[in-house]
């Protein structure tokens, strides 16, 4: 055990870990948060992502020493049920969702991605997405709602547009 | 969604319990602990009490809110706001938004007024498992909540009229208030009328429900309440469940199937941080420590010596085993007695043979629950589909009172079917019982996909089918046989599940019979009778299509791996081989598939949804395969498919769009379009988010997913040994067609999609290329493979 500094969505926290510790679980069980999950320990699903210097990281392989004093962001810290963050709120408005138990990974990936390459072609985004899964298949709908997103919908965490709406899907047409 | 702020002495409610009933207007010291048994009440006559306290049990099972009382499930507080108590659980699937729209729509209460408790032993009537597409009909049709909400606003209106000195027949009711219609300003909210009091009525089988056309909440596309807690991480997962002084448990499952404890030694393990506990029940090995990481390090080192194991089937032979062991289970679901002699008279037989291999749940997250066994009392924590039964299961399991087990769902990841919730429950029951303190255990991934869950069952179905001289069906014989060992544990058979079975009880027995029993009663639960026959049982075609001449036998027999129900159990796996070989004898027909179906059709619903996905579609009538495809390079197809899903349960059909890349084997699935009849659509867009789901799950397990093994052991045991369809692929574009019928009973609407879709690709190949496969999944080899037949027949 070895005190260590984590600097976790703008707040520090003194934590007494063994330094060989995966980050995820000081996360979920010291600093007690919801968001990044364990899914599969091996770095292959994406349900532990957190951003740490901008990065997507996958924190269920990732030592918890070795992100001591880096900027750590998790879900939590993108916004809040008040007050979503635009991407968390494009989300929201395309009911993109189903158990919600990878959204974690998906949202964050995204985020990281798309904060590195705000013009990313929807190509570029899938590929971007591709080390991500979601095992109920909400495809169609998260990959909407991070195109959606890309194109600015959302950007006071508002919704969307009724130009956004009415471009809404290509399965409308059928109703 | 809340945080444990507090813990109260055992027995009681847990604080989600008691704000349900704080919600529904009920304070918490009003709950007295009884002896034994735990009882609530209520010093203003509550609204909810346990068998214990209230007679003659009549309704789910013993200690149960009767299904019968309407406090069993609703209650109204002082401030006019409801809530609705359910035992259909929210797993993903959205059927807690659809709930929630039904009791707002019923008591004319706005989608926001309505709080949903569900799965909870102490307060949520038992309605068994969430499962198997019946959350739908079982409350949205005339019983159980549909039920109780109607029979509540039909009490309040007659209370209304009572007060108001007013006619029931001359009131209205909108946002919780009763109004007179000729006068409004003379008007009562439900808060006042029984705000904080029992209704202590009956549920009344007659009660009139709000016709579909008066409906302004359900049948509108409602947002799903629990997703901006989702999306910013605020949700509390099982995972997320803490309870003070909790430890960490992890399991220490055998190396190979079959194999026993020999020896746990303790001191492999002695003096490593987390004041680490070993504990060992028969065959179940598990650590405690402090702290996860801790118990994940205490697991791996923890030496144990276990005895050789018994062995596997080989897997490159198992569709063989599976079609040759001894004794059989054998059952008949039709049987005209003139297959033989009319196939021996056709024009033309066909004969072809289908595989379906054992998939896995493969859930998300793996596994978790959390579990506070003291004494003989027990609360779980748990992912279950099923509170009531695992109520029952665990209280064998612990050799505790089913009256002192409590069970409280949390969400778990999305499961499809019985991953390891249950399985992880029972750990997480045992090692802290074993600890008398709080424990929670959360599965590796290999440990979810090898010694966790319980597998979708694998298929070998023959078909064989006579053409007339014209082309038309004269007779249809279906085979199938397949395997199964467990399954849900139910009340009493935690054997059913690997921690039940390493802890020393047994599995359901497997109970051989041959030759079939001639059927009594016709059933299609499992989609076993083809769409295309009479399904004739004592005199009386209950089937869905023409053909007089039909028989379907299934033989099973013991599995050597755990199974049990995965997303369309059975149906999915029987229609893949019904709607290809339909395919088959349409193109030896020289038939368009869609018109050769409609020919052979007799169930309007069906008719209606083959038609509709055709025109979705704009499917173009001809003969597969396409005429003159090339054989390289890439070609393109369409496959049709569709369903009476569990015979009537949900009516479906589905158009494939795929290009096969004929020099690699390769298949990538373009469009999809899907009609869908589930009865009278409750939320449009949760229904359509089931469909697109459905759409690519089954995508994924007709293309990727299999379970593989070695002589000894399960060799698929995470992501990149077993294969799924991540979310950066190319999806298809996916059209859906929804089907409303508001006068009709509400059916299910979870399964009907996925379980059409290996058949229309595999029929929309055949279209591209003229190859058929008939083995899931179509990896690139096997359609290689089938392409390089198609060439030799050239």
């Amino acid at each position: 055990m070895s005190a260590i500094n984590l600097k976790v969505n703008g707040k520090v926290h003194a934590v007494d870990v063994d330094p060989t510790t995966p980050l995820l679980y000081v996360l979920s069980d010291d600093l007690a948060l919801n968001g990044p999950k364990f899914g599969c320990g091996l770095g292959q699903c994406g349900a532990c992502t957190v951003i740490v210097k901008g990065q997507a990281i996958r924190s269920c392989i990732t030592p918890v020493k070795s992100v001591e004093g880096a900027e750590i962001t998790t879900l939590e810290g993108l916004g809040t049920i008040e007050k979503p963050h635009p991407l968390q709120q494009a989300f929201i408005e395309e009911q993109a969702t189903q158990c919600g138990f990878c959204i974690n990974g998906v949202i964050m990936t995204a985020k990281a991605f798309l904060d590195k390459n705000p013009k990313a072609t929807e190509q570029e985004i899938q590929q971007a997405m591709s080390g991500v899964l979601c095992r109920c298949f909400t495809h169609v709908r998260m990959l909407r709602a991070i195109y959606l997103y890309r194109e600015g919908r959302f950007r006071d965490g508002r919704a969307r547009d009724a130009a956004a709406r009415a471009g809404r899907t290509r399965e409308e047409a059928a109703k | 969604m809340s945080k444990h702020s507090e813990v109260l002495p055992k027995p009681t409610l847990t604080d989600d319990a008691a704000a349900a009933l704080g919600r529904a207007g009920f304070s918490r010291r009003s709950f007295l602990v009884g002896a034994g048994a735990l009882i609530v009440s209520f010093s203003m006559k509550g609204a909810l009490q346990t068998a214990a306290a209230q007679g003659p049990f009549e309704g789910g099972t013993a200690g149960s809110p009767p299904l019968n009382q309407l406090d069993s499930w609703i209650a109204i507080a002082a401030d006019g706001g409801v809530t609705a108590f359910t035992g259909k659980a929210e797993l993903g699937q959205g059927i807690s938004t659809a709930q929630i729209q039904l009791v707002a729509e019923e008591l004319c209460v706005p989608f926001h007024r309505v709080n949903l408790t569900y799965c909870d032993t102490a307060i949520t009537p038992d309605q068994g498992i969430t499962s198997g597409s019946q959350s739908h009909p079982t409350n949205f049709n005339q019983k159980n909540l549909a039920q109780a909400a109607a029979t509540a606003r039909e009490a309040l209106f007659e209370l209304a009229s009572k007060r108001l000195s007013v006619p029931a027949d001359q009131l209205i009711a909108a946002d919780g208030v009763i109004s007179a219609k000729s006068d409004p300003s003379k008007k009562v909210g439900y808060g006042e009328l029984v705000g904080g009091k029992k209704f202590e009525i009956k549920l009344d089988p007659n009660v009139k429900r709000k016709p579909a056309s008066e409906w302004t909440v359900l049948g509108t596309p409602a947002r799903r309440p629990d997703l901006p807690a989702l999306v910013t991480g605020q949700f509390e997962f099982v995972h997320n469940v803490r309870l003070p002084g909790m430890l960490h448990g992890r399991v220490v499952r055998p190396p190979v199937v079959g194999a026993t404890v020999v020896n746990v030694d303790e001191s492999s393990v002695q003096g490593l941080p987390g004041a680490v506990k070993v504990v060992v029940k028969k065959n179940f090995v598990g650590v405690v420590a402090e702290k996860p990481w801790q118990a994940i390090q205490a697991a791996s080192k923890l030496k144990v010596t276990w005895s050789a194991g018994t062995g596997l089937p080989s897997h490159a032979d198992f569709y063989n085993y599976l079609r040759t062991q001894q004794p059989t289970r054998d059952t008949l679901l039709v049987s005209s007695k003139d297959v033989d002699e009319k196939l021996a008279q056709a024009a033309t037989v066909l004969k072809a043979t289908y595989y379906y291999p054992n998939q896995m749940h493969g859930s998300m997250g793996t596994s978790c629950a959390v579990a506070d066994v003291q004494g003989d009392k027990a609360t779980l924590y748990s992912p279950t589909q099923g509170v009531w039964p695992v109520r029952g299961s665990a209280s064998i399991l612990l050799g505790l009172k089913p009256e002192n087990v409590h069970v409280i769902f949390r969400r778990g990841s999305g499961c499809y079917g019985l991953n390891a919730a249950d399985t992880v429950t029972y750990d997480a029951a045992l090692l802290s019982q074993a600890l008398g303190k709080p424990v929670r255990v959360q599965l590796t991934r290999k440990e979810e996909m090898a010694w966790g869950e319980n597998y979708g069952f694998a298929f070998v179905m023959d078909e064989r089918a006579g053409l007339d001289a014209q082309g038309n069906i004269v007779s249809w014989d279906h085979e199938s046989w397949s395997a199964n060992l467990g399954n849900r544990p139910g009340y009493t058979t935690p054997g059913n599940v690997i921690t039940g079975t390493l802890a020393g009880f047994s599995p359901e027995p497997f109970m051989a019979r041959s030759p079939a029993p001639e059927p009594r009663a016709y059933t299609n639960n499992s989609n076993g009778v083809p769409s295309y026959v009479a399904g004739n049982v004592g005199g009386k075609a209950q089937g869905s299509g023409t053909v007089k001449s039909e028989r379907s036998l299934t033989h099973n027999i013991p599995s050597p791996l755990f199974t049990a129900p995965l997303r369309s159990p059975a149906r999915l796996q029987n229609t893949f081989a019904h709607e290809c070989f339909m395919d088959e004898l349409a193109a030896r027909a020289k038939a368009d598939p869609v018109a050769f179906r409609l020919r052979h059709l007799s169930d309007e619903r069906l008719i209606d949804v083959v038609k509709e996905a055709a025109a979705l579609a704009n499917w173009e009538a001809r003969p597969s395969p396409k005429p003159q495809s090339r054989r390289t390079g890439i070609a393109s197809g369409r496959g049709f498919s569709c369903v009476a899903y569990e015979g009537e349960n949900g009516w479906a059909a589905m158009v494939a769009e795929v290009e096969v890349n004929q020099d690699t084997g390769k298949v990538a699935v373009k469009r999809i379009f899907f009609s869908n009849d589930s009865g009278p659509i409750s939320n449009p867009d949760g229904l359509r988010n089931q469909i697109e789901g459905g759409a690519l799950q089954g995508m994924s397990r007709a293309m990727l997913e299999e379970v593989t093994w070695d002589d000894q052991k399960v060799t698929s045991v995470d992501w990149e040994s077993y294969h799924t369809l991540p979310l950066g692929f190319d999806v298809p574009e996916i059209k859906v067609k929804l089907i409303n019928r508001p006068d009709e009973n509400a059916t299910g609407a979870g399964e009907t999609a996925i379980t059409l879709v290996a058949a229309a690709i595999g029929n929309a190949i055949f279209d591209a290329t003229g190859a058929r496969i008939r083995q899931v999944p179509f990896t690139p080899e096997r359609v290689k493979a089938a392409l390089s037949q198609t060439l030799s027949r050239v």
